[in-house]
């Protein structure tokens, strides 16, 4: 069972949809026990970062998914995946969680059109497994005007777009996170997802 | 290197696609959720549903539509057509729809669209906008389906979207429309230079050069066709294979 954080934020239903097409079984909650108990974690998200992280403190599942993020496999995604790092400086400076090191800052590529916004090819870095198969010629799909910027042991994909853009992070453990959305990113999205769910024992 | 993308439109009406379609194997031509299946199988980049329902009454049926979709196509979806408040963006974006389009609307009550964008983020919200030339360099935005003429210039409006905060623009030229002969290139070109936000090129798609061109000689993102892709004269899958054949950076599947 993956538990969706449910958490007031964004369109959840969407990754909910994509795993049950997988078959993949999976609850939206804000519980804290369907969450220690769960086999895996999604943190999604979308909108802007402070309040998405003040929602999650709100929510008080700040600790509980601090903790089962480094027990089981967890994957967040576009603003959930932001959440993983350190801080953040989108409007103001605010904490992240802090599982990965590293912050988030806006995009600045001149002439470039910001929001990066439509299908970008995967380039691959770190070994992940979650990206094990995807191949050549993989393209998944991002909507951010914000992105990462950590060390490049943690950058498992990136894509061009005057410059190298994070797109999958992980810690070579058990935290995942994507810049893209896979519930959107058509065969290749669902092929990540279904690797996720692949690393429940 | 972004993809340039390919959007095909499924104008709607009662939950039932408008314009006979022709595509083998399809049990009911007329479901826009299954057509949006195929569209998706042939490599649609995102997929358009253009809601012309007349009734208010009805207008739920579309989100019907859009909650079935979303189950089975794992793409950006669009929801254009009747949108008129933040209501009606919220309730769309809630059924599935990853962007709303608002055209008419949009003229006719500007704040609709930094309403949408301050509450949902500028990403969702799509302006669609209905052009026609009036003189050299220069075209007035048209609304009610094209049949109005607002007097209002088309760059001057592009301007005053982009800074109420939309995401995106779709561009119809009426001039272009149902002539088959290829996207309006000046049009584009003069809305693209005006705005730094994604520019969709519609109309007047009509041969599969017509893609490759309007990428190569403006900066429009995204294409868009309704007919030519409904026909099957053309697939999603052989506009992309062409315009990758030009070097133009095109998802594969």
């Amino acid at each position: 069972m993956i538990a969706i954080v449910d958490y007031g934020a964004g369109n959840i239903f969407s990754v909910k949809n994509a795993l049950d097409y997988l078959n993949i079984d999976s609850v939206l909650t804000a519980n804290e026990k369907e969450i220690e108990n769960a086999d895996a974690i999604i943190l999604p998200g979308v909108g802007a970062f402070p309040a998405a992280i003040n929602k999650l403190h709100e929510s008080g599942l700040t600790d509980v998914i601090r903790k089962e993020a480094k027990r089981k496999p967890f994957l967040g995604i576009c603003l959930g995946m932001q959440m993983l790092f350190e801080k953040s400086y989108e409007f103001c400076e605010s904490d992240g969680l802090g599982l990965i090191s590293g912050s988030i800052e806006k995009m600045e590529k001149p002439g470039f059109i910001i929001p990066h916004m439509g299908w970008n090819k995967l380039e691959y870095g770190t070994d992940c497994p979650i990206l094990h198969g995807i191949g050549d010629d993989a393209y998944v799909y991002f909507v951010h005007s914000y992105e990462a910027v950590t060390d490049e042991k943690y950058i498992a994909a990136w894509v061009e777009y005057s410059g190298h853009v994070p797109a999958m992070v992980y810690d070579g453990g058990t935290v995942y996170g994507a810049q893209f959305h896979p519930e959107k990113s058509g065969d290749t999205g669902l092929a990540i997802l279904r690797n996720f769910g692949g690393l429940i024992k | 290197m972004l993809a340039k993308r390919i959007i095909p439109c499924l104008d709607v009406r009662d939950g039932k696609v408008v314009k006979g379609v022709k595509f083998e194997g399809v049990r009911d031509v007329g479901d826009p959720v299954e057509l949006a299946e195929i569209y998706n199988k042939q490599g649609a980049d995102e997929i358009v549903f253009y809601d012309i329902t007349a009734s208010y009454e009805k207008r739920g049926v579309i989100l019907d539509v859009v909650r079935e979709t979303a189950k089975r196509v794992f793409v950006p979806l669009t929801v254009g057509g009747g949108i008129k408040t933040v209501d009606d963006i919220r309730n769309t974006l809630r059924a599935g729809a990853d962007k709303v389009s608002v055209n008419s609307q949009a003229v006719q009550n500007p704040s609709l669209i930094k309403d949408g964008a301050d509450i949902f983020g500028s990403q969702c919200i799509c302006v669609g906008i209905d052009a026609k030339k009036i003189a050299d360099n220069k075209w007035t935005v048209f609304i009610n389906g094209g049949r109005v003429d607002m007097k209002l210039d088309l760059i001057d409006w592009v301007r005053k979207v982009e800074e109420l905060g939309a995401g995106e623009i779709c561009l119809n030229s009426i001039d272009a429309d149902g002539t088959k002969e290829g996207f309006d290139l000046p049009m584009l070109k003069a809305v693209c230079d005006a705005v730094s936000i994604p520019v969709i090129a519609s109309g007047g798609a009509g041969k599969i050069n017509d893609f490759a061109e309007v990428f190569e000689k403006t900066n429009a993102t995204a294409a868009l066709a309704a007919s030519l892709f409904h026909f099957g004269e053309l697939t999603v899958g052989d506009v992309k294979e062409h315009c990758r054949s030009r070097e133009i950076a095109m998802r594969v599947k």
